[in-house]
């Protein structure tokens, strides 16, 4: 759970993108409850209809099932659900950042790709 | 309850303080009201809260004037910055008469919002601090629970942590119960994520009413060459720009994505900055 949130974007997405990461990490499991609307509008002092958008569009993406009077819960398949999405905005949201900084700083393919492996044996 | 405001003009003797405002507020939401000093923000909430009447054009409240209205006026509380309250009556007695005043009054509410503000029941207005009147100032409007609660800058000499304490049971109340609730204050920081929907007044003009979080998605500051930053804000309505060592940076309506795909850089407004910039850019 971050701190605080950053005032320049939109909350909604913000709050869909938290939850997501903890499912994604596992740090809320299939079937677990997570924190309602009022939950997380007390939390970060944020309009309740906010964080109500984030959450319902997870609904809308089987990531979350409402249970009424009991609340929000990940569903069984929200995990692949969302490593599907992750890795298509992988791309737009990590590629064509990188290459357009490479290209600023003029680092040739062959470097850039180099870079890349050496990024792989730091991992191992 | 919907409130319209219709072709709404004040002047007093040679000056505009409203001129020709129109706008609806069709939900309860909470609002936040914005603006310079002597943007109209305070008349707007004296005529709406029928302390005064606008000198042309009307606002109706669920269809009626709220101007001497009494059914009206029990749903609509004003908390303004300061003499709110009579100084030689008891804490107790505003209490009370507030009470009296609003059908939905919860006193519940008060008696739990005293013991948080620790406020003395039986010390006179006068006797008060600054911070203590705006303590119950804030404790009025919250209890009176009205459909349509006002909240004019209400805390003046209060400090962060009962600002922090009054942001909270504000949510909380609004949570459990949907109601109007229009914010005006110069402190936009630490409240604009509790805002739905933003109005910005300047000379007595509305400029600007959104939600909060269309705004957040579609302004943002673009930076890079002038040449570059020309190119993409062409026929985009630019807020304001300024120039440094051949860089350029436009705030302008339009998103971050569309930025960055254009291969600019680009980061979001807060809600404080972009008020600021529409306010210069109309006064210049």
């Amino acid at each position: 759970m971050k701190n605080q949130l950053d005032e320049t974007k939109p909350i909604f997405l913000q709050i869909k993108e938290q939850l997501e990461d903890s499912v994604i990490n596992e740090s809320v499991k299939p079937g677990e409850r997570v924190p309602s609307t009022n939950e997380f509008a007390g939390y970060y002092q944020i309009n309740p209809a906010t964080a109500a958008k984030g959450i319902n569009e997870l609904v809308n993406e089987g990531i979350l099932v409402k249970r009424r009077g009991v609340g929000m819960f990940v569903t069984e398949h929200a995990k692949t659900i969302l490593i599907k999405k992750r890795k298509k905005t992988f791309y737009e949201n990590y590629m064509l950042p990188l290459k357009s900084e490479a290209n600023k700083l003029n680092i040739s393919r062959e470097e850039l790709l180099e870079m890349v492996e050496r990024g792989e044996t730091y991992e191992n | 309850m919907k409130i319209e405001v219709k072709d709404v003009s004040k002047k007093y003797k040679d000056t505009n303080a409203l001129d020709n405002v129109s706008f609806t507020l069709n939900e309860p939401k909470i609002y936040g009201l914005l603006g310079r000093n002597g943007a109209g923000k305070t008349t707007f909430m004296e005529i709406l809260s029928g302390q005064i009447l606008a000198s042309e054009g009307q606002i109706l409240i669920d269809g009626e004037p709220p101007f001497d209205n009494q059914r009206l006026t029990e749903a609509i509380c004003l908390i303004k910055e300061g003499n709110n309250f009579k100084r030689d009556l008891k804490v107790k007695n505003v209490l009370r008469i507030y009470s009296y005043f609003y059908p939905t009054w919860d006193q519940g509410l008060a008696d739990e919002l005293i013991a948080e503000y620790n406020l003395n029941l039986n010390a006179k207005v006068k006797a008060l601090s600054k911070g203590m009147v705006s303590a119950l100032g804030i404790i009025v409007g919250l209890a009176s629970k009205a459909p349509i609660t006002i909240f004019d800058e209400p805390y003046i000499g209060l400090d962060a942590a009962a600002r922090k304490k009054f942001y909270e049971i504000l949510l909380e109340e609004y949570e459990s119960e949907k109601r109007t609730i229009i914010f005006s204050t110069h402190l936009i920081d630490e409240v604009s994520l509790m805002f739905e929907e933003v109005l910005i007044l300047q000379d007595g003009k509305l400029v600007l009413k959104e939600e909060a979080e269309e705004l957040r998605n579609n302004t943002c500051a673009v930076s890079g060459t002038v040449q570059d930053v020309e190119e993409f804000v062409k026929g985009k309505e630019v807020i304001q720009s300024k120039n440094l060592a051949g860089m350029m940076t436009a705030y302008v309506y339009g998103s971050i994505e569309q930025a960055k795909s254009a291969g600019l850089s680009a980061e979001g407004i807060p809600i404080q900055e972009l008020m600021i910039y529409l306010t210069e850019k109309k006064g210049a």
